[in-house]
């Protein structure tokens, strides 16, 4: 028999564990790469300038994680934030104003959140149908407002942009002697923002709970009370808005607009969630895992280009490969720990 | 005080497509009263209670709590009645701590005060001496104790009225006392509790009154006390007493060598030791064993369920290979399993096309069954078995649990089998059922067919076998017959005469 002193602490959860997991694999990776290639691994601008490039890839992985933890899958966020860069550049580009561009970042995201979440929650179809049609729409719906590459011609956002956040002391010495700080883009914070605020919502309000429960038994909850149909709904609400969100960081980031933008971003989202610990099946995951997850998955590809693989599918090839890894140990550690706990 | 109403349930009906599953249904429960609602599988009482938590809408009658009408339009109106549910499948979020399970959809505020709730969770847990912690995260729980945290989640609630689905399915004997105690703990507080089992003990351990129910109608409400066990029964089947005692021992046949219909030496799959066992034409034999002592598992290997390790198998004297189910079959063996929701139905398809299913596998799907032949076939079977279903093409999983396995009987028959292996056919089922079944086994060993029969209930086996095998670790360990068949001499080979592994 135990003592009651013993039950104080108790065992990590699964969703703990495997952020551990993904953790502890992304830091000894990344110190592997510091001894091994050095280079750009020393530098914390290495860490920052990953940061900067997927400020807007964090953001739509978070949106991903809440709808991840309720069962369901959103594979819109790639095409939602490709339609929001181009329709916020055409409509800067056309003399409007920076305030009114984020709304309509946020209007764009929410409409295709609301439209998915009333399908999906209350119509009772597939998630994956509609928001496969989702991305589909989306994705016509940029070409449509242009085939052409865009670039921001607007002055206020122009500053916008350029606006960085320099931290000196954790800067470096260039070979001519000057000093390059660090630098952060403003997108980096809005991204630490919207995760602080997704793990918040998670962690203590009732609507994150709620996320939970559905993903771990969707009768149950029904059964305890809890709105079923809304919170589900709220969760592609919440899965758009970021996408909306998401949209305007990349923007910030590139300052240009194409057909193509943010292709593939719906599939390194999943991914960056999977990696991270949130189970495909629903109730197990945690944002903090998904950060943690974009981040190795960044970091894989980094290390792959420093080795001199610099063709694109190497990349491709060893996401592909850490993906499978990553999957085959969660499920051998989920599968021993159950078995343990059978035994015991 | 006592005798006063707590809940009135008065006139309820409710139909159902094709049935009427509940006319004119009266229910009173008083407080601090732990009442049984009985009958058998079909009987409506799943309806009554569903119709009460406000899963279902009744068509008619009223409830009303301490004398306060209720309309019940969901689960949460329900509760906020007062009227809280434990099912028999927990309904609780095995991904969350046991606090949360507690305290989830009924939060004040919007903020989880998770610190708060342990606290709060762990005062409830061990004033009702539930043994559980609050921050434990609710799957690393024993089913019963998971079945308890959703009662003092019920109890938190106030609930005033606490029906309890099935709750001891799944829990061993010493789980069921720890429960037991639990009831009459929250029957000295006023609780009205309404019990629905199979298990007729549990009725007579725990119970104040006896509500039974037949075929969607109240039979009557009875004190405990003074109704005994054998009436009770002929109330929930509505048979006399005469005819659950008409049919005795079945009689002892003498088999010649070419009366072997199937043998097998030394059968071995993934999951059964290797064992030999042989089967006369006509005749029906039992494994029997405690649970996970490899009687199903064997009967698998039989039928080619679970892959075939080695072995020789004759059939009436012919050297065969059988290593899939439909080498079996076509060697005219047929299989009901154990499991009948994940082995035997395919809940979406109708009665007919469950029926059919496995002669068309034998047929092969190129030559179809025509439509017209296996509506009569279907018709056939639905009389014959005298299955309880709206029509033919009624999907099989609306119907209740016995009507499913004579659906899954009907099956196989159609294919005329030699050899006919029942895996517990009668589980889950109601008395009224469990006779027929029995009955009909006897009347197919009559006309030829070789049955084994596996049955937790002992006495169900003496009643219909005439040869058990008797099984012990996924070991045979001895076979009876004739004067031997008794029980205790059938629990005497089980424990095998050794002290016994209490497991």
């Amino acid at each position: 028999m135990k003592t009651r002193k013993e039950f104080l602490r108790e065992p990590l959860t699964d969703t703990q564990l495997l952020m551990t997991i993904t953790i502890s694999i992304f830091v000894a990776m990344y110190a592997v790469a510091m001894g091994a290639l050095q280079g750009g691994f020393l530098h914390a601008q290495q860490v920052f300038d990953m940061l900067n490039d997927n400020a807007s890839l964090i953001i739509v992985s978070c949106g991903l994680t809440i709808v991840m933890i309720t069962g369901g899958i959103d594979i819109s966020v790639g095409g939602v934030t490709s339609l929001v860069v181009m329709a916020c550049i055409l409509y800067l580009n056309h003399g409007g104003n920076v305030f009114v561009a984020a709304l309509l970042a946020l209007g764009i995201g929410l409409a295709f959140g609301l439209v998915h979440g009333f399908l999906i929650s209350y119509l009772e179809i597939q998630p994956f149908i509609v928001t496969l049609a989702g991305m589909f729409f989306a994705r016509g719906m940029t070409t449509i407002l242009s085939v052409n590459p865009q670039k921001v011609e607007h002055e206020g956002f122009a500053n916008l942009r350029s606006t960085q956040i320099e931290i000196p002391w954790l800067g470096y010495t260039a070979k001519n002697g000057n000093i390059v700080p660090a630098r952060i883009e403003l997108g980096v914070l809005v991204a630490v923002f919207c995760l602080i605020v997704v793990f918040l919502i998670l962690k203590f309000h009732r609507l994150g709970r709620g996320f939970y429960a559905i993903g771990g038994n969707q009768t149950s909850a029904l059964m305890l009370g809890i709105n079923v149909k809304r919170t589900r709904f709220l969760a592609y609400v919440f899965s758009g808005l970021l996408s909306g969100v998401s949209g305007f960081v990349l923007m910030m980031h590139t300052g240009a607009a194409n057909a193509t933008n943010a292709a593939g971003m719906e599939m390194n989202a999943i991914a960056a969630s999977i990696i991270g610990g949130t189970l495909l099946t629903g109730g197990v995951g945690n944002v903090i895992g998904t950060f943690f997850g974009v981040l190795t998955l960044t970091t894989i590809k980094k290390i792959v280009v420093s080795s001199g693989l610099n063709q694109p599918w190497w990349q491709s090839i060893t996401t592909g490969g850490m993906l499978c890894f990553f999957i085959l140990l969660q499920s051998v550690v989920l599968s021993r720990r159950n078995k343990k706990k059978k035994a015991t | 005080m006592h005798d006063e109403c707590l809940l009135s349930m008065r006139h309820i009906n409710k139909y159902f497509p094709g049935v009427k599953a509940l006319s004119d249904v009266d229910f009173t429960l008083r407080h601090g009263e732990i009442h049984a609602l009985m009958g058998e599988n079909g009987a409506g009482k799943s309806t009554l209670i569903k119709v009460l938590t406000g899963v279902y809408q009744n068509d008619g009658g009223e409830i009303a709590v301490e004398g306060e009408k209720l309309h019940i339009r969901s689960p949460q109106d329900a509760q906020r009645g007062g009227i809280s549910t434990v099912y028999q499948e927990i309904t609780l979020c095995p991904n969350l701590t046991v606090a949360e399970n507690m305290f989830i959809g009924r939060e004040e505020g919007p903020l989880i005060r998770q610190k708060n709730y342990v606290k709060r969770a762990n005062e409830i847990l061990s004033e009702l001496g539930i043994p559980a912690r609050g921050s434990q995260i609710l799957g690393s729980c024993s089913l019963a104790v998971q079945q308890m945290v959703a009662i003092a989640r019920a109890v938190d609630m106030k609930c005033k009225v606490l029906i309890l689905d099935e709750p001891t399915s799944s829990l061993d004997d010493k789980e069921v006392q720890v429960l037991f105690k639990l009831m009459r703990d929250l029957k000295s507080r006023g609780v009205g509790i309404i019990f629905v089992t199979h298990f007729l003990e549990q009725v007579y351990e725990v119970c104040d009154r006896i509500t039974v129910l037949r075929n969607g109608e109240l039979v009557g409400e009875y004190l405990t006390e003074d109704l005994p066990q054998v009436q009770l029964v002929a109330k929930m089947i509505g048979k006399d007493l005469d005819e659950l005692s008409s049919f005795g021992k079945a009689e002892v046949k003498e088999y010649g060598p070419d009366d072997v219909f199937y043998e097998a030496e030394e059968l071995s799959s993934s999951d059964a030791l290797p064992f030999d066992f042989k089967i006369h034409k006509g005749e029906v034999n039992g494994f029997t064993g405690l649970l996970g002592s490899g009687r199903s598992e064997s009967v698998r290997a039989i039928f080619g369920a679970d892959k075939v390790n080695g072995g020789t198998v004759k059939i009436k004297g012919d050297s065969v290979k059988i290593n899939k189910p439909i080498d079996a079959m076509k060697h005219g063996i047929g299989y009901l399993p154990e499991d009948r929701k994940r082995d035997g139905i395919i809940a979406d398809l109708s009665v007919r096309e469950n029926i059919i299913l496995a002669l068309q596998v034998m047929k092969g799907f190129f030559k179809p069954i025509s439509r017209s032949e296996s509506e009569a076939f279907a018709d056939e079977y639905i009389k014959a078995l005298n299955i309880k279903t709206a029509s033919r093409e009624t999907p099989i999983g609306s119907l209740s649990g016995g009507n499913q396995q004579k659906v899954i009987l009907a099956r196989w028959l159609l294919t005329h089998p030699d050899y006919l292996i029942l895996d517990e056919p009668t589980r889950g089922i109601d008395v009224g059922t469990k006779l027929e079944i029995q009955k009909l086994v006897l009347k197919l060993a009559e006309d030829g067919v070789s049955v084994t029969f596996i049955s937790s209930e002992i006495e169900e086996m003496l009643r219909t076998c005439s040869r058990l095998i008797v099984m012990r670790d996924r070991h045979v360990v001895g076979e009876l017959k004739g004067e031997e068949l008794t029980e205790a001499q059938v629990m005497k080979t089980i424990a095998g005469g050794n002290t016994v592994n209490e497991e």
